[in-house]
Formats: structure tokens, C-alpha cells, sequence
């Protein structure tokens, strides 16, 4: 007796408009402005003149059902039964009416999410899978991000920084994490180590070969048996050929270390969007609490908000004040490390007289 | 179900300070499931040997090819019940917004069929169902699927894709973010759920220019609103934002402050706005929410060929439309069907694992755009050329040939 296997009903991205939160599905569309009554609240105004408040609390985005469902009864009963995430896994919790406000904000606080991560804040920082999950960390992502929220809470819960602040941080040079304001990020320091053993029958060897960016890869004959070897002078540690090779081990717990990036943004605002810049590496990758990490974000950070001005992201304050001020107030050394060798260098040349003194 | 607990002196230093602690909630999870108290045995090994333990594999559902990856551990002889730990992407509706009734359901169904872990969300926009044994991908997906929710992407396929809040509740919004995005992805459930493609391809939908959802840099195709014609200005509103903040807070941090100086503060607290030089950065939007407003005639800007370093280093998507408007189904239409020359384009000329900015990197633009059927434009260019390494000799017939596309 064979049964007929369940296909799946291919139906996509689901209807948002049966999930919205009423006054939002009411108005959809029809909003007239904003403003923030504290942080993390958003009170919203309709050109009809209805009202909608939000409530935005950190979540650690590993979220248990238990905590999930706590969230939900909070929802439930101080709020509206409706809720949305952002994109940096903070919860909002929509409601109706301003008097419901305070009390979801305290019960969120007594409950221990952080009310929090609007406007000038630090919000809650973009995190990858790690150790927890992934294929290829070089480090954790859920514990990186813990521990520096754990620093930045004040940060998250009051909105006293120049502008937003947005971080992000990634277990390997991939950076699913992503450009930010600050980026934390894996640095290998070391060429992979090969185990030839295994490589004949785990790799496609041409396409390893293909995915280096230095084309520091080649075949070779290794004891015998067909297996990859690396040019180690070429190599510039990147781990592009680890992912399609796992016998391509290219994380180390020493070596491999933290490097911190400023200056990402992907808003049009004001500025162009730009990538971020690397300010320092060599940091210990240093589980479970990272400290060292987590004193140059907060030094890089504190700097920021005293010497930038109103409406400043990290990359506006720095391209009015310029690098070397940047590194003189950071106390970050600079080195010839931070010169860009890779196509496209020249453009962050200086190509001009403009230097401050 | 009460499998004892292996010590984890690293992460038990998680659970204090004031940040919620994922730790706890492993730990919570861990009181029912022996999986995760495996799972917290790994990964506090990771911590204590700085190394990562999950390899990759096959896992899927029956008729998809994606959207299940699977991990096994390299080290189930010391934490057997965690062997298989395998995460499923579902895609979540636009704007990521949910009921309590539905993610209770979420909860229910993970609970039963797995870790009970879950990610809201993953770095694409996927509810990430964290930790299933291979054995009940399918009863966990089927039951998922019949929610109303179906797998997103992994793997050379486009992938799942993420809008902003936009129309549901923000007044920046200048198309409905929700519909284009569930319209397009729609339509490419096939390219989504059986990867065929040299690489990922992602869309990602903003609302205004400041890409709430970082399109620009993390989408093969960005779709971002804007508009064309003037600023809408409440002079009245502007005044009483001039009385409440003083005329210098509105020069430091409007006037002075606007990327093209098209804003001027007027003597009698008034701004007059040079429209045809503004850049719809959204800058004195965001300031002045409540005096200042995005134009009536909305559409989109485009914007192809975002990424991140690997292989050729770091791409920002740019622009390849300018300006469309994005009413009407016609309209939306009209996104689709540019997207699926993008990605036919790209699936014909693009290298195995070449993403798509890089493949116009290694071709030019010019090349990419004459292969979508598009005519280049300033706009879509920083500025001109700035060498004479290129061949002019077909100049003359070009431009007679835009001169004749003109006339029409």
C-alpha cells in the first residue's frame, strides 16, 4: 500500500493584510506624519486623523516558543493581539489608544524586554547564526550580540546619540550581517589549513579552484591523491574556497580574530550610502562575554557622541572631521593595513591637498 | 525527556545582565528536549574550543528543491541527541507582521515537530525554524505549508525577500511596498523553491530613500520609492516646528544640511524649496515630519547589483531605472517583468557563483543594459567616463539611432 506523497501548495509570500493590526489595515496607506512621545514609542497619525502607538522592545531573535508565547500574552492582554518585527528583530506591539501605552511598556520592562531602539539609539545589533548554527563560524553570533547589548542597554532603552546608530556583526568574512554604522566582524589571519585526505571525494575541486579571489588555488597531487593546494604567499585569508571545501579549514581559534568597520550606511539621506571602513583588527575572538571587541565599540562609540553633531551618522561625523582625527580621538593606531590594496583602492586615496591640521 | 544537563559554565555567564539572555531560553527549551540539551552541550563546546561543529548535507521536502538546511554535527558521538539540527525558512508575510493567533500556531507546530527554537527573523527575512531531525521535515513543513506559509530560498535561487512597513504605518511610503513585493516573489516561486540560477538573487522593497531595508547594499535588486514632483510643505506646520525649535536648530540641521543646498529658511519662518535640484534624500523629511511630506506623483527608483565582499569585494546595487511609477497591477506588471529580464539575462550570462552585480562588474553596464532592452541614462551614473580607453567609432549612428527613437 503506497500512499501518494503530500505536495506542497506552492503559495508564496503570504497576505500581510490578514495579520495587520486593524487601524493599520484601516489606513494602509493613508498616513500623514509621525513623532516619537519617548523612546521606543512611535505615535502615528492618519490624514483622517486616527491613531496608532507603537511599542518596540529587543528580543534576543533566538527566540524559544516560551518566550514567544510570553510575548504574545503580553500582546494579548496590554496590547492588541497584533504585533510586527523589524528587520533587527525587535518586536512592536501596536495599540489604539495612548492610555495603554505606559502600562505594555511596563509590563514589557518587568517581564525584561527592553523598551527601546528608535530614533537616535543604538538599536538592537544585526546578528548571523554562529556557532549555534552555522556551517562555517569562525565565532558566536547570539553571544557576541548579548554581550554587547548587555554593554549598550542604556544606548538601546534612551535615545541620546547624535543619530542612529546601527551595528551588526558576522562569524566569517562573508558578512551576512551586513554594513553598519559599526560592523564586527571574523578576520582570519591564516592561509587554511588543507586536510588532503579528504579533499577528492568532499570537493568539487575546479569550482574551489574558481571561488578564490586571488587565484591563490591550484590542483596538485598530495601523497598520492588528488587534493588542492594554496600559494600561501597569495592567500589573503579571505575563507572564500572553506564553504564549497570544508577540508579547506580555514577557522582558527587563535588566529582567527575580530575586526571592527565604521562608517556603513545604507540610507539615502543626507549622504550617499557607503560602505564600511576597517578601523581595527587583531582583536581576540574571546567568547562567552568578547570584551576586548566590546571596548573598542564602546570607545568608538563614546567619541561619536560627544564630538559628532545633530543628524550625524557615524560616516557623516567622520567625513566632516576626517580619518585622522577619527584615529587621533579613537586612540585606535593606524596602520598600514588600513591602506586598501584591492581593486578600487585608489578611490580611497586622497588625491587632493585637503588634510586638517 | 529529562536527559541530564551537560555543564556550560561559558554560556552560563549569558544569562546575567539586563539584555533578554538566548541562553535562558535554551536552557527553558532544554527542560522538555533532549535535542537541546545536546544542542547547549555543542555549542558551549564551541565556546570553550573556539571552533564551529555543524557540517552541511541534504535535507528537503517532497517537490522543493531548497529551503531546508540541514546540519549535522561533526561531534554526535559526544552530543548524540543533536546529531541533526536542521533549520527550515519560512517566508513571513510583508512587513513581517503577525497575529498572536498565528505565531502561537508557529510555536504549537514547532513544539511538536521540532527544537522549538526559532529566529525571528534571519538575515534574508525567513522565520527560521531552528532544529529538526531529518525524519520530521516533512510532518513540520506540512503542517506549516497548510497554515498558509510556504518555504523560502536557499541555495542559487532567488531568495526570500523583505519590505519594509511602509503603507501599513509610515507616512514616507510612496508605493505599497507589500503588494510589489508579494507580486514579484509570487511570481518567482519556481526560480525560490528549486535553485537553478548561477547564485542567489534577492529583491528587497523600500519604501523611501532611507532603505529601511539597506536594498541598496544587500539586494540583487533594489526597489526603492521616491517621487518626481515637489515636496509637499505645510508652511504653517514648518512655522510652528521654527517656534518650537529656534531658526538655528532649523538652519544647523535642515539647511545646512541638505545634500544639494536646495532648501532655504525665509525671513518670516517659511521654507522655499529648489525642487528641481533636490535629490529626494529625505533628509528634511525625516526632521520635519510633520510640516514636510514626500511629492504626490510617486513611483520607484531601481537599483541593481548589491552585495556583499565575496568574490570581487563589496558592491552597492545602482541605478538602472531612474523613475517608474508603481500604481497600478499594470504597473507592478511591468516590475515583474523587468525582474525576469534581469534574471534571464543573468542566468544565461552569469558564471556559476557569480551574483549578478558582478557579472554587469565584468561585462559593463552599458552591455547589461543593452541586453535588458534599456537605453543608458545620466542618472544612472555618478559621472561620465573619465578615460579615453574606449572605441567611439559608432558615435555618429548612435546618436541618430536615439534621435529616431526620439521621433518615435
Amino acid at each position: 500500500m503506497s500512499t501518494q506523497p503530500r505536495m506542497p501548495i506552492e503559495s508564496g509570500v503570504p497576505d500581510h493584510f490578514q495579520y495587520l493590526h486593524p487601524v493599520l489595515k484601516k489606513n494602509y496607506g493613508q498616513w500623514a506624519w509621525h513623532e516619537r512621545p519617548r523612546p521606543g514609542v512611535l505615535h502615528h497619525v492618519a490624514h483622517n486623523g486616527d491613531q496608532v502607538w507603537t511599542v518596540r522592545a529587543g528580543t534576543p531573535r533566538q527566540l524559544d516558543v516560551h518566550t514567544i508565547r510570553k510575548l504574545c500574552d503580553i500582546a494579548d492582554k496590554y496590547a492588541e493581539g497584533h504585533v510586527r518585527f523589524t528587520i533587527r528583530s525587535n518586536i512592536e506591539f501596536m495599540v489604539g489608544d495612548a492610555k495603554k501605552v505606559k502600562p505594555l511598556i511596563d509590563k514589557l520592562q518587568q517581564e525584561g524586554f527592553p523598551v527601546g531602539g528608535t530614533g537616535n539609539s543604538v538599536s538592537m545589533i544585526a546578528h548571523t547564526q554562529g556557532w549555534l548554527h552555522c556551517d562555517i563560524p569562525a565565532s558566536d553570533a547570539s553571544g557576541v550580540v548579548k554581550s554587547l547589548m548587555d554593554e549598550l542597554y542604556q544606548e538601546f532603552v534612551n535615545e541620546d546619540m547624535p543619530n542612529r546608530v546601527r551595528i551588526s556583526t558576522s562569524c566569517c568574512q562573508i558578512n551576512c550581517g551586513g554594513q553598519a554604522d559599526i560592523a564586527i566582524n571574523i578576520q582570519h589571519t591564516k592561509p587554511p589549513r588543507i586536510n588532503h585526505d579528504l579533499v577528492a571525494n568532499i570537493c568539487e575541486r575546479p569550482s574551489v579552484v574558481a571561488r578564490c579571489p586571488v587565484a591563490a588555488i591550484r590542483p596538485a597531487l598530495v601523497n598520492g591523491k588528488p587534493s588542492l593546494e594554496i600559494d600561501e604567499k597569495k592567500c589573503i585569508c579571505c575563507g572564500a574556497c572553506y564553504p564549497p571545501c570544508p577540508p579547506m579549514q580555514i577557522n582558527d581559534p587563535e588566529h582567527s580574530k575580530i575586526a571592527i568597520w565604521v562608517g556603513g550606511k545604507n540610507s539615502n539621506a543626507r549622504s550617499k550610502p557607503t560602505l564600511h571602513k576597517l578601523v581595527a583588527a587583531g582583536i581576540p575572538n574571546n567568547p562567552p562575554r568578547w570584551p576586548e571587541a566590546a571596548a573598542i565599540v564602546k570607545k568608538i562609540l563614546r567619541v561619536y557622541k560627544e564630538d559628532a553633531k545633530d543628524w550625524e551618522r557615524m560616516a557623516d561625523w567622520i567625513e566632516r572631521i576626517g580619518w585622522p582625527r577619527f584615529f587621533e580621538l579613537t586612540e585606535l593606531p593606524f596602520t598600514r593595513y588600513h591602506v586598501d590594496n584591492w581593486r578600487w583602492a585608489r578611490q580611497g586615496l586622497n588625491a587632493s591637498t585637503h588634510i586638517r591640521f | 525527556m529529562t536527559k541530564k544537563m551537560h555543564a556550560t559554565p561559558m554560556l552560563d555567564q549569558l544569562e546575567s545582565g539586563p539584555w533578554p539572555s538566548f541562553v535562558k531560553g535554551l536552557k527553558r527549551l532544554a527542560a522538555d528536549k533532549d535535542m537541546m540539551v545536546d544542542l547547549l552541550g555543542q555549542l558551549e563546546f564551541s565556546y570553550k574550543t573556539r571552533t564551529g561543529y555543524w557540517k552541511g548535507g541534504t535535507a528537503s521536502v517532497i517537490g522543493y528543491g531548497g529551503g531546508v538546511i540541514p546540519r549535522f554535527s561533526e561531534i554526535a558521538d559526544k552530543f548524540p541527541k543533536s546529531a541533526e539540527f536542521h533549520t527550515l525558512r519560512i517566508m513571513p508575510a510583508p512587513g513581517m507582521h503577525y497575529t498572536t493567533d498565528i505565531l502561537r500556531k508557529f510555536c504549537d507546530i514547532w513544539e511538536q515537530h521540532g527544537s522549538g527554537l526559532i529566529a525571528l527573523h534571519g538575515q534574508s527575512g525567513d522565520i527560521m525554524l531552528q532544529g529538526c531531525t531529518t525524519e520530521n521535515i516533512q510532518p513540520a513543513f506540512d503542517a506549516v505549508n497548510e497554515l498558509g506559509f510556504d518555504m523560502g530560498g536557499a541555495g542559487p535561487s532567488v531568495r526570500t525577500s523583505m519590505s519594509c512597513v511602509g503603507h501599513a504605518r509610515c507616512e514616507h511610503s510612496c508605493y505599497d511596498e507589500g503588494r510589489a513585493h508579494r507580486t514579484v516573489m509570487n511570481n518567482f516561486t519556481d526560480e525560490l523553491h528549486r535553485p537553478a540560477l548561477p547564485y542567489k538573487f534577492k529583491f528587497k522593497f523600500s519604501g523611501c530613500a532611507n532603505d529601511c531595508m539597506n536594498s541598496i547594499q544587500r539586494s540583487d535588486m533594489a526597489v526603492i520609492g521616491t517621487w518626481r514632483d515637489d515636496i509637499q510643505v505645510q508652511q504653517d506646520e514648518v512655522k510652528q516646528f521654527v517656534k518650537a525649535k529656534g531658526r538655528d536648530y532649523v538652519i544647523d540641521n535642515v539647511v545646512t544640511r541638505c545634500p544639494t543646498r536646495c532648501i532655504k529658511l525665509n525671513g518670516d519662518d517659511t521654507l522655499t524649496i529648489d525642487n528641481r535640484n533636490c535629490v529626494r534624500c529625505m533628509h528634511c523629511i525625516n526632521v520635519m515630519t510633520k510640516a514636510l511630506a514626500p511629492g504626490k506623483d510617486r513611483g520607484v527608483t531601481v537599483l541593481v547589483g548589491g552585495k556583499r565582499t565575496l568574490k570581487i569585494g563589496d558592491l552597492l546595487g545602482t541605478v538602472i531605472i531612474p523613475f517608474m511609477k508603481l500604481e497600478t497591477d499594470d504597473d507592478r506588471e511591468k516590475l515583474v517583468e523587468l525582474a525576469k529580464r534581469i534574471i534571464d539575462f543573468w542566468a544565461e550570462n552569469g558564471l556559476e557563483h557569480e551574483r549578478c552585480g558582478e557579472m554587469i562588474e565584468r561585462i559593463g553596464l552599458a552591455n547589461f543594459l543593452e541586453g535588458l532592452g534599456l537605453e543608458a541614462d545620466p542618472a544612472m551614473l555618478a559621472h561620465p567616463r573619465t578615460n579615453s580607453y574606449v572605441r567611439t567609432d559608432g558615435w555618429e549612428a548612435e546618436v541618430e539611432r536615439l534621435k529616431q527613437a526620439r521621433i518615435g
